[in-house]
């Protein structure tokens, strides 16, 4: 049993949040033949497993729903995987779309990270419940996110642009707590 | 807190839904023939179930699926989920499941 005095020691934000550069992003919709050709595209599988993400180097595959995808590279690849995709997909029926700039990512890391999370977030972040290389949309308090767990103690992110300060923001007062 | 298992997702909390109403209400097969009487069903009239009722959710913050569920609205305990398009399970009187 956890002891009740436990106090967990004094943090500092700066160590804990951490605006993650900007990316080239992309929500694809499309079928299993869809993902698959863009799985070959990227280089990088798309789950066919629910709330599952593939990464390989800075490029990732983000399961969000039974057809839907958030891929996720670095900046400077925008080009290259637009080409790739719309010439991988063809004449398959799919939908993909830019949305480089309607979100922005943070980095939740360290040991408290799953706690500062859980302040906001309903879901069970437990990592028996909540896997490195889980990833789903979800809610922070009122706001809609994605969270991936990318590490055991390291989460990404990622909100829209708007609403990135009303989380880091809420992030911030939850951490007050720990250095009470 | 409320759980609801999304059948794309499994069991999540209750905020990341959204209610959809009745469930298994079809769109009349032909719509240029429908009859004002149908399109009045079709569109305005719903059940009003007190115990175990079919309903639409949507996992709005989360995979973004429509999908049915049986609740009993007296007690606002979920019976059952399964995927649009499926018929709604058996369930035991009386609610366990
Ligand atoms: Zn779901």
């Amino acid at each position: 049993m956890s002891d009740p005095n436990r106090r967990p020691p004094r943090i500092d934000a700066r160590d804990w949040l951490e605006p993650l550069p900007a990316a080239t992003r992309f929500s694809f919709r499309g079928s299993p033949e869809a993902a698959a050709a863009a799985s070959r595209a990227l280089g990088v599988e798309l789950s066919q497993v629910a709330c599952r993400a593939n990464a390989v180097g800075e490029r990732a595959a983000l399961w969000l729903g039974p057809d839907e995808q958030l891929l996720i590279g670095a900046e400077s690849d925008a080009g290259a995987m637009r080409e790739g995709l719309v010439a991988a997909l063809g004449d398959t029926p799919h939908s993909l779309v830019d949305i480089s700039h309607r979100q922005v990512a943070f980095a939740v890391k360290g040991a408290h990270a799953e706690w500062l999370l859980q302040s906001g977030c309903p879901l069970d972040l437990d990592i028996g419940q909540f896997p490195v290389g889980m990833c789903t949309r979800t809610v922070f308090l009122k706001s809609e996110i994605v969270l991936w767990r990318t590490a055991p103690d390291t989460f990404r992110l990622e909100v829209w642009r708007s609403f990135a300060d009303y989380v880091a923001s809420l992030l911030a007062e939850a951490a007050i707590e720990l250095s009470a | 807190m409320l759980i609801i298992d999304c059948p794309y997702c499994g069991p999540r909390p209750e905020p990341e839904f959204t209610h959809g109403g009745e469930a298994h209400i079809a769109r009349p097969a032909d719509p240029s023939q429908a009859t004002d009487q149908q399109w009045l069903e079709f569109l305005y009239l719903r059940k009003n179930t007190r115990g175990v009722f079919a309903e639409r959710w949507r996992h709005a913050r989360g995979c973004g699926r429509f999908f049915n569920a049986l609740r009993d609205t007296t007690t606002d305990q979920f019976l059952a989920t399964y995927r649009a398009g499926q018929k709604p399970p058996a369930v035991p009187v009386g609610g366990e499941r």
